[in-house]
């Protein structure tokens, strides 16, 4: 059984081990997160299993915003699990986070999953390959 | 998002993760209303077991049942799938930005030997 998830991969001219530092070292969460060239003004992260991360960010508009989340699981420069929400809305579902580095020639493959979490109610269905037929959807619904 | 949208959420994509309930309601995206024998009839399985789909459509909000005369007519309501699409875009942009500034923090300073290499 597969929830809809959204798959980004890329390949970058960086080694994993950098990659996973950016991940996961405060001083270097704070070089790059969030989505637009707005400072990050908080990060914090207890890098071990159930161990916590918040990042603090005020975009370019001033509107701030926090996401945090549980470290799951922690294979150093090839795999992080955590979860995800956003602690500015308390309502919103907890999501699931997925980053692999692979080596690849001078770079890495790093392939980002963030999927909502398998729950019981979802159990008795048959495997299925989501996205693609998300697609369909998306053009049969219309995107926003 | 309030609770109540998280829970319909999470009904819309349990509800889409099978690949016949996704294919019942492509057809009910292609014609207005069907009824429940012609929408059975392309698949290989149970008139019940497509009972069952069209049951767990209903709870997700998804479709809504007509009883006319002796037929019973499906309609598509399209309003809980665009929750879903929202959510999946909304994230898409988010990331697709993030990894941006990641790629861009990550490649701004190569070691020197790179660089060597590359002239």
């Amino acid at each position: 059984m597969t929830k809809p998830s959204l798959t980004i991969r890329r390949r970058i001219k960086a080694s994993p081990e950098k990659l996973f530092r950016a991940w996961t070292d405060p001083a270097n969460i704070r070089q790059w997160w969030g989505p637009d060239d707005g400072p990050v003004l908080h990060a914090e992260a207890d890098l071990r299993v159930g161990g916590a991360f918040r990042v603090k960010f005020r975009m370019l508009d001033g509107d701030e915003h926090e996401c945090g989340g549980t470290y799951r699981e922690i294979v150093p420069n090839e795999k992080l699990i955590f979860t995800w929400q956003w602690l500015s809305d308390a309502d919103e579902v907890e999501t699931l986070v997925t980053v692999l580095l692979q080596p690849d020639g001078d770079g890495t493959a790093m392939t980002f999953t963030h999927a909502q979490f398998q729950d019981e109610k979802t159990r008795d269905g048959h495997q299925a390959g989501w996205s693609g037929s998300f697609d369909k959807l998306e053009r049969a619904f219309g995107a926003p | 998002m309030v609770k109540s949208q998280t829970l319909v959420l999470d009904r819309t994509f349990a509800a889409l993760s099978d690949p016949t309930r996704r294919a019942l309601l492509a057809r009910l995206d292609e014609e207005d209303s069907v009824s429940i024998s012609e929408l059975a009839r392309p698949f290989p399985v149970s008139l019940p077991a497509i009972m069952k789909h069209l049951d767990v459509l209903e709870d997700a909000g998804l479709i809504t049942r007509e009883k006319t005369g002796r037929t019973v007519n499906c309609q598509l309501i399209a309003q809980p799938m665009q929750e879903a699409v929202a959510w999946l875009n909304r994230y898409e942009r988010f990331w697709n930005k993030q990894l941006d500034r990641l790629t861009a923090f990550v490649e701004r300073d190569q070691p020197p030997t790179k660089k060597a290499r590359k002239k």
